[in-house]
C-alpha cells in the first residue's frame, strides 16, 4: 500500500502567483516619464500632423497656412500618389516574402542544426548590420552597377540581355530592401523556433510524419508567432523606406517615402506631406491590426 | 483532534498559531477560517491535494500573502501585518528559488548579511559544512545537482535560525531515490536543531515518514489533524480514509450503539466496530477497512473467532506486486473489495474465481458518516497531475 | 482505485525520450544538412557588402572620389581617416547623440517595462498600445510629424543636438520596453519573494536580485537602442537642422563624391562592434548561464 506519488507537484494556483507578481499601488508611476515622452513627441505630433493635413493647401511655408478643414487634401493626395502607395506596399510585400524565404532556413539552421555554433551564427546574423545602413546600400549600388560583377555574370549566363541592367530597376530596389531588413525577420523567427521543443518534431516523426509533413504540421505552426512579428518588423519599415529607392532606383521606382520626404523637405508643401503621412500611417496600422488579429496574437508588444 | 496538539505547548511560548485565517482570491476561498496551533519544535505537515489551500496557508505564514481575515501569531507576537523580511520565519521554496547569479556561498550568506550579522562568513562556512556543500561554495546553483540545490535552499533558510522553517514541497523536484534520502536527512536535521518545521506536501507517504503531526487539508479546511499513525488507523472522514493510503468503504446500517462495540449490518451480514472508532451514531454509515488488514481464506474453511467476517466473496483480479499480492474480491452485493496479502510464502495464492471469506479484527475497522462521498480524496491519475 | 505500477512510476520520472538512432546514408546526410547549407549561404550573402566595403577601404581611386571599382592598393585611407572635411566631426556628433539617447531611452524604457510587467493598474492595455504605435509607424511619418511640431512651436531654429536626442529617444523607447519586458516576463517572481523572506527589504531586493537578473535584458535593450540611433537616417534627416551626423554625412557625400575614408569608417564600425560582441560572448561563456 501507500505507493509513492512520483508525479511532480502541481504549480501553485495561478491566482496566487498573479496576485503576488503584480503588486497594486504606485507601480504605474514608473510608466509616467516614458509615457510623457511618447505623448509629447509622438502622440501630440501625430495629432498635429493630422490637423496640418487639413490646412488650406494654397498657403505656403513662408506665408503660413490657414486651417480650413480642407478634407480635399486627402482626395488630392490619393489621386496624386495612388501609384506610389501601390508600388510601396507591393515592394514591401515582395520584400517581406523574400525575407521570409531567406530568413526561415537561416533561423531554422541556427535553432536546430548549428549545435555549439549557435551563438556564433547569431552574432554573424547581426554582424553585417553593425556597419552603416547607408554604406551597405551604397556598396550594393556598386555591386549591382552596370559594370559590376553581378550584372556581368547574369549577362554572361544570358539571364540578362547584354544591354540589360540591374541598377535602377525594381529588382535592385527590392534587393536592397530585402538585404537591409533581413535581420528583422531572422531574429524573431529564430526566437520562436528556438522555443519549439525538439521532442515534438520527433513525436511527429514517430507518428508517421515525413520530415516535410512534420515541418508543415508541427514546426511551422509553432513558429507562427515569429513569422508574425518578423513580417511586421520587415513590412513596416520597408513600406516607408525611401533610401533604397533613392540609391538603387530611379524616380520610376520611387516609393511613398520619397514623396513624403520631398513634400516636407524640398517643396515644403506641409498639407500634402501631412495628409500623405497620415494615410500611410493609418493604412499601415490598420493592416497591422487586421494581420495581428487574424494571426491570433493577442499581446501586441 | 486539534486540542491534542495545543495542550502540550503552553510553556514553550513560541508556538505558531493561526486564528480564524481566511484567504479569498476574488470569489475563490483558498483557506476557510483556519485555526491551527503548531507547537514549537515540532515537525508539522500540511498534507493535501493541489489546490487545497496548503501552499496559501504557508505563504500567509511567510508573509508572501496577506490573510483576508484572521491573525497569524508566533508565541504572543502578532505577525499578521509584518512584511516578509521582518518575520522570524524562513522558507524553502518549491524548486528552491536559488539566486542564479550568486554563488552557493553568497546564496547561503544572503540572509545573515541582510541582517548585519558580523561573523556571517564563519556562520556560512559552518552551515555549508552542516549541509555537506563546503566544496561547492564557489559554484553557481546551475552547476549543482538537484539534491545539492535542495541542500543549498535548506542551508540558506536554516542559517537564519528562524522560529519557524517553512518547506513548500521541498522534495518535489527530486527523483524517487533522492527523495527517500532527503526525507531521512531532513528529519535528522530537524531533530538536531529543534526548529519548528512546517512542511507542505501532497505526498502522503512523505508526510507520514517525516512529520510528528499531520494536518490533512481539503478545500481550504483541515479535515483531520493528528499523529500519522492515528490518522491512518482511525480516519474520521472518507477524504482522509482515501487520501492517506487506501480504504474499502462498505455501506452499512447501524444496528446497535449501546455497547463498547457498535454493531452494523453490511448487506445482511453483521460486523462490529469499536465505539472509539465509530464516527457516526445512527442511520447508515461507511464501514471502512484497510486492504492490508483483511485476511482472506478459502470459503467456509477457517474459524474466525472474535473477528468480523464477510462471506460469499469471489476473487475477481489478482495482481502480484512482489512484496504482496493484491486481490480484488467481488462481494455478493456487487462491490469489489481490495485485499492485500503479504507475500510470506506460507500460503498458496488465490486464483481468479476462488471463493473466499474476508475477516479482520474488530480493532481494525472504522465507521464514517454516510453523508460523505465515498470517492472523496481518491488519488485518481487525473487528480494527481 | 488506482495503484501506480512500477512502470507508470518509471514513466513519470523519465520524461526525456532517448535520442533517435543515428541515420545513415548519403541522402540522409544531405537532407539533414541541406537547411544548414542554405542558412550558411544566406549568411554569406549578408557579408557580401561588408567584403566590398572592406576592399574599397584599401582602394586608391584615381579621381577625387571612390568609384565602384578597385584601382590600386593603398594604406593611405586608413592613415587619413579624418581628412575628409567633417567626417570625424559627424562621427563625434553621432556618438554624442546616440549615447545620450541610449541612456535616456534605456532608463525610461526599463522603468516602463517594470511598471507593465510587475504591476497592475488601469490603462495597461492603452499603455501597451501607445508603446506599440511608434513601432508600427513608418519612420518617415515619425520624422515628418516631429519636424512639423518643431516648426509649429517655433523651435525649428534650434534644430540640432537637442531635437535629435528627443527624436532618437522617441523612436528607440518602444524597442527598449519590448526587450526589457521580455526578460522580466521570463523572470521567476519567487526569487524576489525568496529575497524578502531572507530579510532583504524592497530596495535591497531590487538592487541585489531584480536588477542583476534583469541586466542582460537591459544591456541588450541598450545595445539595440544604440545601434538603431547611431544608424538612423530617416528621422534624423527630418530633425537635424544644420547638424550632420555620420549617416547624414554619408548621404551628403552622394552629391560631393564618396571619400574612400568612408569605407575605412565602415570597416572599423564592423570590426569594433564585432570584437566587442565576441568579447561579450566569451565573457558570458566563462560564467554559467542563468
Amino acid at each position: 500500500m501507500t505507493e509513492a506519488v512520483t508525479t511532480p507537484p502541481a504549480p501553485p494556483a495561478p491566482v496566487v502567483d498573479g496576485e503576488n507578481a503584480r503588486r497594486r499601488g504606485w507601480g504605474w508611476l514608473l510608466l509616467i516619464p516614458g509615457m510623457l515622452w511618447l505623448a509629447i513627441f509622438f502622440l501630440f505630433p501625430t495629432v498635429q500632423l493630422f490637423f496640418t493635413s487639413l490646412y488650406d493647401p494654397s498657403g505656403s511655408f513662408e506665408r503660413g497656412y490657414a486651417m480650413t478643414w480642407h478634407v480635399a487634401n486627402y482626395a488630392d493626395a490619393i489621386i496624386d500618389t495612388s501609384n506610389l502607395f501601390l508600388r510601396s506596399f507591393m515592394y514591401a510585400a515582395i520584400t517581406t516574402f523574400v525575407c521570409l524565404l531567406l530568413a526561415y532556413p537561416l533561423a531554422y539552421a541556427i535553432a536546430f542544426k548549428s549545435g555549439r555554433w549557435k551563438n556564433v551564427m547569431l552574432v554573424l546574423v547581426i554582424a553585417p548590420f553593425f556597419t552603416s545602413f547607408l554604406l551597405r546600400t551604397l556598396s550594393w549600388r556598386a555591386i549591382l552597377s552596370d559594370r559590376g560583377p553581378v550584372t556581368s555574370f547574369l549577362q554572361t549566363i544570358a539571364i540578362l540581355p547584354d544591354d540589360g541592367r540591374l541598377l535602377a530597376t525594381p529588382v535592385a530596389v527590392i534587393a536592397g530592401l530585402v538585404y537591409n531588413f533581413l535581420p528583422f525577420m531572422t531574429l524573431p523567427l529564430y526566437a520562436s523556433l528556438d522555443k519549439v521543443d525538439h521532442r515534438l518534431i520527433e513525436a511527429a516523426g514517430d507518428l508517421y510524419s515525413s520530415p516535410f509533413t512534420g515541418f508543415r504540421t508541427v514546426t511551422f505552426p509553432l513558429s507562427l508567432p515569429g513569422v508574425v512579428s518578423g513580417t511586421l518588423l520587415t513590412f513596416i519599415p520597408a513600406s516607408g523606406d525611401y533610401i533604397n529607392a533613392e540609391l538603387l532606383g530611379t524616380p520610376k521606382q520611387y516609393m511613398i517615402g520619397n514623396r513624403i520626404q520631398a513634400a516636407f523637405l524640398t517643396e515644403r508643401n506641409y498639407p500634402l506631406a501631412a495628409s500623405l503621412s497620415i494615410i500611410l500611417m493609418v493604412v499601415v496600422v490598420l493592416m497591422v491590426i487586421v494581420y495581428v488579429r487574424r494571426a491570433g496574437t493577442e499581446e501586441l508588444v | 483532534m486539534t486540542e491534542s496538539t495545543t495542550g502540550s505547548s503552553g510553556a514553550a511560548g513560541k508556538d505558531l498559531r493561526l486564528e480564524g485565517v481566511t484567504k479569498r482570491f476574488g470569489d475563490f476561498v483558498a483557506v476557510d477560517d483556519l485555526t491551527l496551533t503548531v507547537p514549537q519544535g515540532s515537525f508539522f505537515a500540511l498534507l493535501g491535494p493541489s489546490g487545497c489551500g496548503k501552499t496559501t496557508t504557508l505563504r500567509m505564514v511567510a508573509g508572501l500573502d496577506e490573510p483576508t481575515t484572521g491573525r497569524v501569531l508566533i508565541g504572543d507576537e502578532d505577525i499578521t501585518d509584518l512584511r516578509p523580511y521582518k518575520r522570524p520565519v524562513n522558507t524553502v521554496f518549491q524548486s528552491y528559488a536559488l539566486f542564479p547569479h550568486l554563488t552557493v556561498f553568497d546564496n547561503v550568506a544572503f540572509g545573515p548579511r541582510r541582517r548585519g550579522v558580523k561573523d556571517y562568513q564563519q556562520k556560512t562556512r559552518d552551515m555549508l559544512k552542516l549541509v555537506q556543500l563546503e566544496p561547492y561554495a564557489r559554484r553557481k546553483p546551475a552547476q549543482l545537482s538537484g539534491g545539492q540545490q535542495q541542500r543549498v535552499a535548506l542551508g540558506r533558510a536554516l542559517i537564519n535560525e528562524p522560529g519557524v522553517l517553512l518547506l513548500d514541497e521541498p522534495l518535489g523536484a527530486l527523483d524517487l531515490k533522492l527523495r527517500r534520502q532527503m526525507q531521512i536527512e531532513l528529519k535528522r536535521i530537524q531533530t538536531e536543531i529543534g526548529i519548528t518545521f512546517v512542511h507542505v506536501t501532497h505526498d502522503q507517504e512523505e508526510a507520514m515518514t517525516m512529520a510528528d503531526t499531520i494536518a490533512v487539508m481539503n478545500a481550504g479546511v483541515i479535515e483531520q489533524l493528528g499523529a500519522p499513525g492515528d490518522l491512518y488507523e482511525n480516519p474520521e472522514t472518507t477524504f482522509v480514509a482515501n487520501f492517506l493510503g487506501q480504504s474499502n468503504l462498505i455501506m452499512a446500517d447501524v444496528m446497535d450503539t449501546s455497547g463498547r462495540t457498535v454493531v452494523v449490518d453490511c448487506h445482511g451480514q453483521q460486523v462490529g466496530v469499536e465505539s472509539t472508532r465509530s464516527h457516526t451514531s445512527e442511520g447508515r454509515g461507511w464501514l471502512g477497512v484497510r486492504p492490508e488488514k483483511i485476511f482472506a481464506s478459502p470459503a467456509g474453511l477457517e474459524n474466525h473467532d472474535g473477528s468480523n467476517v464477510l462471506t460469499g466473496g469471489r476473487v475477481s483480479d489478482v495482481s502480484f506486486v512482489g512484496v504482496s499480492t493484491q486481490y480484488l474480491v467481488r462481494m455478493p452485493w456487487g462491490q469489489e473489495l481490495m485485499v492485500f496479502e503479504q507475500n510470506t510464502g506460507q500460503r498458496a495464492a488465490f486464483k481468479n474465481g476462488d471463493e473466499v471469506d474476508l475477516a479482520w479484527s474488530r480493532a481494525h475497522a472504522f465507521l464514517l458518516d454516510a453523508d460523505q462521498d465515498a470517492q472523496a480524496g481518491m488519488m485518481t491519475p487525473e487528480a494527481d497531475t | 482505485m488506482c495503484t501506480p505500477t512500477p512502470a507508470r512510476i518509471a514513466a513519470t520520472i523519465d520524461t526525456k525520450s532517448p535520442k533517435p538512432p543515428s541515420r545513415k546514408g548519403f541522402g540522409r546526410w544531405v537532407s539533414d544538412h541541406l537547411v544548414l547549407f542554405v542558412g550558411i549561404l544566406v549568411l554569406v550573402y549578408t557579408f557580401v557588402p561588408i567584403g566590398y566595403i572592406f576592399a574599397l577601404s584599401f582602394n586608391q581611386p584615381s579621381g577625387r572620389s571612390a568609384t565602384a571599382e578597385f584601382e590600386s592598393f593603398t594604406w593611405n585611407n586608413w592613415e587619413t581617416i579624418c581628412e575628409p572635411d567633417g567626417l570625424c566631426g559627424s562621427l563625434k556628433l553621432s556618438f554624442q547623440i546616440s549615447i545620450t539617447a541610449t541612456i535616456l531611452a534605456t532608463v525610461l524604457g526599463t522603468l516602463m517595462a517594470f511598471a507593465l510587467v510587475r504591476h497592475t493598474f488601469r490603462g495597461r492595455a492603452t499603455s501597451n498600445l501607445v508603446i506599440f504605435l511608434p513601432m508600427a509607424t513608418p519612420e518617415v511619418v515619425l520624422g515628418s510629424s516631429l519636424l512639423a511640431m518643431f516648426v509649429a512651436v517655433g523651435v525649428d531654429g534650434l534644430l540640432g543636438f537637442i531635437t535629435l536626442v528627443i527624436a532618437h529617444v522617441m523612436f528607440t523607447l518602444s524597442f527598449v520596453v519590448v526587450t526589457v519586458k521580455a526578460r522580466l516576463a521570463g523572470m521567476d517572481s519567487r526569487l524576489e519573494q525568496a529575497a524578502m523572506d531572507l530579510y532583504a527589504n524592497e530596495w535591497q531586493t531590487f538592487r541585489l536580485i531584480t536588477l542583476p537578473l534583469a541586466m542582460p535584458g537591459i544591456v541588450a535593450a541598450a545595445m539595440l537602442a544604440f545601434s538603431l540611433s547611431f544608424d538612423d537616417f530617416i528621422v534624423t534627416n527630418f530633425t537635424s537642422g544644420q547638424s550632420v551626423t555620420f549617416p547624414l554625412f554619408v548621404y551628403g557625400s552622394k552629391l560631393k563624391g564618396f571619400a574612400p575614408q568612408l569605407f575605412v569608417v565602415g570597416t572599423l564600425m564592423f570590426l569594433i562592434s564585432f570584437v566587442f560582441v565576441i568579447a561579450a560572448e566569451l565573457w558570458r561563456r566563462r560564467r554559467p548561464t542563468y
